[in-house]
């Protein structure tokens, strides 16, 4: 299926969920609606014209720019942007799935935005899910063990945020 | 000596469960992998993977260099295919910026991964052989691996930290000869898979320990994102060389080669090595380790014609780009078939020259994530089996 013809049939099945799509972008991707991610990856993977069976890669890209100067000069509003590599190997097709997520809750900077797991669909998200919580602070809600993976347990702060400040020091290690 | 209590001796020993720590370590976690196991006796009853010992936020520095500066590092995630990584970046860059090399690069490009794909896999092979206790294997295959060492030294100055293939092109043309060596290197190469077949594919201990043990099925493999070898072992003819993306499928589009893996129980060709033993299933072990063995053999043919393409082609190999050259701005994700497996590299870009965020799929970290499900219910010694088999580098898993 063409990317034009799975964004329609999304936009059939979960008129409410799926927000806009950028068809011609040289990897086509949709976005949804956060709390509808569960329920679209359910049909992605199961409809059997979709078949999304493998997933490639989750990844976090945080919109946010600590310049001021030039944050004045961005176009978005600060944001989390998780981003789902899906493809099928029955079928041959890929799709890029977005969903945009606060950087914190309710600008508390110790509250992590949260979404809904979905390793039960694809259980490769264990690992991904784990890797992202660690160094992009998503909370993945219904994750059966979301812990650290890369960074130490007791590691503090999410690296790849853009705000992340380096600690001086870890354990007595110095770090400049 | 035939007591009727010998063998209640045996019975009556109480295991209790024990949590054995394997790693970071060992030489048979082919790293800094650390696995805890808990074990009733010989049995391992749970396993559980810790990594992240070698992490060197890969990706925050991406986000800090151009792609160009950013090549040395991805030398250095699978470091036992350097060029394979180098290609990775360079292809994801190339489709954000739309730009196709000429001909003569793209030859020289699919000779030197192909190259390094052999290298690898001689690696992953025959260091299996050494965690199960065989060692000359090892040593014949290292023999070998240290001539295309020597070969890339000549190529591009280094032996494991490539940064040959870069956005734009290679950084130099072969030198004078090249080509030659390059020739009569696998020329002496292929009688000695023959032997390393004679070594550990048909080797019955060999066998013993690899045959029926960790089994993964395809629908497993698929649900864990597992990709590359172990896929392939698992029977899903998969191999983005063939069914990737145009801009990476282009690169092989007039080279032959055959798709290995084990579909319906067969390979897909006609070959004299060695046959699949009885014992074997599609997905365990020893399929894994034998797919890559007739891996080496498809990269040798396509070294073989990349060489004659390479001559036959005009014109000249393409430089290097600007090391500040600016990104179009966008997003592009491309996935390239490395020896470990499917590598992937997430660009975006908000059109300066250094990327807003550079995420990297790692193969091995998806193929490790199994092992988890793999080593419940093994014995303890199957545990370095399975590990070796699944081939992962963890400088690629940490990232």
């Amino acid at each position: 299926m063409s990317p034009s013809e799975i964004y329609s049939m999304l936009r059939q099945l979960w008129p409410h969920l799926v927000l806009e799509a950028k068809l011609e972008a040289i990897d086509p991707w949709i976005e949804i609606l956060p709390d509808g991610l569960v329920q679209v990856c359910r049909s992605l993977k199961e409809e059997p014209s979709l078949a999304f069976d493998f997933l490639h890669l989750i990844s976090v890209v945080d919109y946010f720019q600590p310049d001021p100067k030039l944050a004045a000069k961005t176009a978005w509003e600060p944001h989390l942007e998780v981003v789902y590599h899906l493809s099928s190997t029955a079928k041959g097709h890929r799709l890029v799935l977005k969903t945009r997520l606060p950087r914190w809750v309710e600008q508390a900077e110790d509250r992590l935005p949260e979404i809904d797991s979905v390793a039960h669909l694809w259980p490769t998200a264990l690992w991904h899910e784990r890797e992202v919580f660690d160094l992009s602070g998503v909370r993945f809600k219904g994750h059966p063990d979301l812990r650290r993976i890369l960074c130490p347990d007791d590691w503090v702060g999410h690296p790849l945020r853009k705000d992340y400040v380096m600690p001086i020091e870890y354990h007595g290690i110095r770090a400049q | 000596m035939n007591s009727p209590s010998n063998g209640a001796i045996e019975y009556d020993v109480g295991t209790d469960q024990w949590v054995l720590n394997m790693g970071p370590q060992h030489p048979s976690t082919h790293g800094v992998l650390r696995l805890t196991l808990r074990t009733d006796g010989e049995l391992v009853t749970e396993c559980a993977a810790h990594i992240g010992y070698l992490h060197r936020s890969a990706e925050k520095i991406g986000e800090n260099l151009t792609p160009r500066q950013f090549i040395p590092f991805t030398d250095r995630l699978d470091y036992l295919a350097g060029m394979n990584m180098n290609l990775g970046l360079t292809l994801a860059v190339e489709k954000l910026a739309g730009f196709t090399p000429s001909e003569k690069t793209r030859h020289l490009r699919v000779l030197a991964v192909e190259l390094c794909r052999i290298a690898s896999h001689l690696v992953a092979a025959c260091s299996t052989g050494l965690d199960l206790g065989s060692f000359t294997p090892f040593m014949w295959s290292f023999r070998e691996r240290e001539k295309i060492q020597l070969l890339f030294e000549e190529l591009c100055g280094a032996r494991l930290t490539y940064s040959y293939i870069t956005p734009g092109g290679v950084t130099a043309d072969v030198p004078e000869g090249w080509l030659d060596r390059c020739e009569a290197f696998l020329d002496q190469f292929e009688p000695v898979i023959d032997e390393l077949h004679a070594l550990l594919t048909s080797n019955r201990i060999f066998i013993q320990r690899m045959a029926g043990i960790g089994v993964l099925s395809a629908e497993d493999a698929i649900a864990y994102g597992c990709t590359g070898p172990v896929l392939r072992g698992s029977g899903v003819a998969r191999d983005l060389r063939r069914h990737g993306e145009p801009i990476y499928r282009g690169m092989y589009d007039d080279y032959r080669f055959e798709i290995i893996a084990p579909v319906n129980g067969c390979y897909p060709q006609d070959h004299d090595y060695p046959p699949v033993p009885p014992q074997a299933v599609v997905g365990d072990s020893w399929h894994r380790f034998y797919v890559r063995m007739l891996e080496v053999v498809q990269s040798i043919g396509l070294v073989r014609q990349a060489i004659a393409k390479y001559r036959q082609s005009s014109g000249s190999v393409d430089p290097p780009w600007q090391v500040k050259q600016k990104l179009p701005p966008g997003e592009a994700y491309l996935e390239t078939e490395a020896p470990k497996g499917q590598m992937g590299f997430f660009i975006v870009s908000d059109g300066s020259a250094v990327p807003w965020r550079l995420r990297i799929r790692s193969s091995s970290f998806s193929n490790l994530s199994v092992v988890e499900k793999l080593c419940r219910g093994v014995l303890l010694a199957d545990v370095a089996a399975i590990v070796a088999s699944l081939d992962i580098v963890l400088g690629e898993i940490d990232r």
